[in-house]
């Protein structure tokens, strides 16, 4: 059951070389700009060709599950996009745009006119799109767009779905309300839906399974909320959003010395072996005023910044024996803010253990 | 003036619109089907080919005039071959009108086509492939409508340029009145005798017919056109 994907390709320096399979409902493809997840995307849908690999999905219909090869360079399968039967909706929408709306969604119908009716007005209906059927793709606004181009692929009855950064043409206060609209609209889609995006908020929301990818190949792979508590590697816990990490050094199974914040860590949990790293996200600091208490960070304050409804603070790490370490980031809820505008500077952060998250680099 | 009217040879405006719209045609299927096979190309294939294919245009029409003539000759291979197989002459006819005209003004067709297509976004292409639409669906329903606008100015160049040939024309198809004089040509045999009344005219009418079909062809795309800022 699922897509399976083993391909490998070579685009000057760079070298795409990734395998996974899965059948989770909704696959996110996490990592920065330039890491070969868009080009995955294409490579599954037939736009791109890999140099050697084997590309398969499985999808589950009226008469039980089949599988169907896409591309297999040793049994020499290269189905034409045409014939592979993957939605792809592009960064940019791609809508076709001297064609009005009505036009987009059957443009690649091949049914009688009649059914064809039937079906573009169920997309229409089921996308909202009422009132806008005569209208060119420049008319409308980025949020409509996006609906067009999902009402065009969904039109299709695609097997599975490639969303590639699809929130990213979009300005950022419609973001936020498009993403939970998608997710909305993909609800009675029953096949495999992979999105790959740089947003750690959109793929989190997303995806049930996560892939994160750097320069061409896995980093880690998992269900979602597991990659997001407990990343592993600096890397992985870096892309997630974390913002704090500090070389360690294990002394024993329940202590550790962060030698980037200078103090010695106590922790209940087991320490396994190879923990050379910790993250702790930004949030996650606990202000300490007096007294201070185990884990706790002694540090100076370097600079703050106000935004609307968080405060940043950037600290610097005040028994590191280095001085070019990383400055500390300490992100303050609205809440909170006014709290702490009550009260002299806190004298120390403390560590909470939960929130620990023992890596290797 | 009615009297120069009623007494002039029509002839000319005939052939030359005659052989300005089929040259045009001719030469917009062509241009369409060589731009979309040159942009496919790798680059070095792409130089050598766009090079042979825009050679017409920049060649003396003599020099287009000579090489057709050395071919379609009726004492040439090829020449003769049509003539004995096919019963087509090319030299001194209005086919060789045709011929002339569409080998000079086809590169503009072509090289504005190409500019067109890669202009357009890739993406739009890819889309229709994975949404299960034929090449040529592709072709004639999503690149060719979104080029509209540079292939109708390709479209325009092409027939302005085909309905004033003179060089290559005069060479292949010689000046016939009644059957290749088009013109241009009968501009440049009436200044010989000396007669400005009848070439003024002509030249007026080709300004007039060659101005209306910009105006016109700039308001269709113009249409299109409208969200263009004015600076």
């Amino acid at each position: 059951m699922g897509i399976a994907v083993d391909i490998r390709k070579k685009l000057g320096d760079f070298n795409l070389d990734i395998r996974f399979s899965s059948d989770a409902k909704r696959i996110g493809i996490l990592g920065p700009s330039g890491c070969g997840k868009s080009m995955t995307l294409k490579c599954i849908a037939g736009i791109e060709q890999p140099d050697e690999g084997s590309i398969s999905i499985s999808t589950l219909n009226e008469d039980g599950s089949s599988g169907r090869k896409l591309y297999d360079s040793d049994g020499r399968v290269n189905l034409k996009p045409q014939k592979r039967n993957v939605g792809y909706m592009f960064q940019n929408y791609a809508l076709f745009p001297t064609m009005n709306v009505v036009q987009n969604i059957a443009a690649g119908l091949k049914i009688s006119g009649e059914e064809k009716d039937a079906r573009v007005k169920e997309m229409i209906e089921r996308f909202h799109l009422q009132g806008l059927e005569k209208h060119l793709p420049g008319e409308l606004s980025g949020g409509q767009q996006q609906r067009v181009a999902l009402a065009r692929i969904m039109a299709y009855k695609p097997d599975i779905i490639m969303l590639d950064e699809p929130f990213s043409a979009l300005d950022q206060h419609l973001k936020e309300r498009l993403q939970h609209e998608m997710i909305a609209m993909l609800e009675d889609y029953h096949g495999q839906v992979i999105m790959v995006s740089h947003s750690r908020d959109e793929i989190y929301r997303f995806s049930e399974e996560l892939l994160v990818m750097e320069n061409g190949s896995l980093l880690a792979r998992g269900e979602t909320q597991q990659i997001f508590e407990d990343p592993r590697t600096r890397k992985v816990a870096s892309m997630t959003g974390c913002k704090n990490f500090s070389k360690a050094e294990r002394i024993d199974n329940h202590t550790l010395r962060l030698t980037d914040w200078g103090i010695v860590l106590q922790l209940k949990r087991q320490v396994p072996e190879g923990v050379n790293c910790i993250g702790y996200r930004a949030h996650f600091f606990e202000p300490v005023w007096g007294q201070r208490k185990e884990n706790c960070i002694s540090f100076r304050l370097s600079g703050m910044d106000d935004l609307p409804f968080e405060r940043r603070y950037y600290l610097k790490p005040e028994e590191c024996g280095r001085q070019d370490a990383d400055l500390i980031c300490w992100f303050v809820q609205d809440n909170e803010r006014k709290e702490l505008d009550a009260k002299p500077q806190p004298d120390y952060l403390k560590l909470r253990e939960e929130a620990v998250m023992l890596l290797h680099e | 003036m009615m009297v120069f009217l009623q007494s002039l040879d029509w002839s000319p405006l005939i052939i030359s619109l005659k052989t300005g719209v089929v040259a045009t045609i001719i030469s917009f299927f062509l241009g369409l089907f060589a731009a979309r096979k040159v942009v496919k190309l790798n680059i070095r294939w792409k130089a050598v080919v766009d090079g042979i294919l825009t050679l017409p245009m920049v060649l003396p029409p003599t020099v287009a005039g000579f090489i057709l003539l050395l071919i379609f000759s009726r004492r040439r291979p090829v020449g003769i071959f049509l003539d004995s197989q096919f019963d087509i002459q090319v030299v001194h006819t209005w086919l060789g009108c045709i011929l002339a005209a569409t080998v000079i003004a086809f590169p503009l067709m072509y090289r504005n086509a190409r500019a067109a297509f890669e202009q357009i976004d890739a993406n739009l292409v890819y889309a229709g492939r994975t949404l299960g639409m034929k090449e040529s669906n592709i072709f004639w329903r999503i690149v060719v409508p979104t080029a509209g606008p540079g292939i109708a100015s390709g479209t325009i160049l092409t027939f302005a340029r085909a309905m004033g040939e003179y060089g290559a024309t005069s060479m292949l198809a010689g000046n016939i009145p009644g059957k290749t004089g088009t013109i241009s040509q009968r501009i440049a045999m009436v200044i010989q005798d000396g007669d400005y009344a009848t070439a003024g005219f002509w030249v007026i009418v080709v300004l007039l017919i060659t101005f209306l079909i910009i105006f016109v062809v700039n308001l269709v795309t113009g249409r299109r056109m409208k969200n263009v800022k004015r600076w």
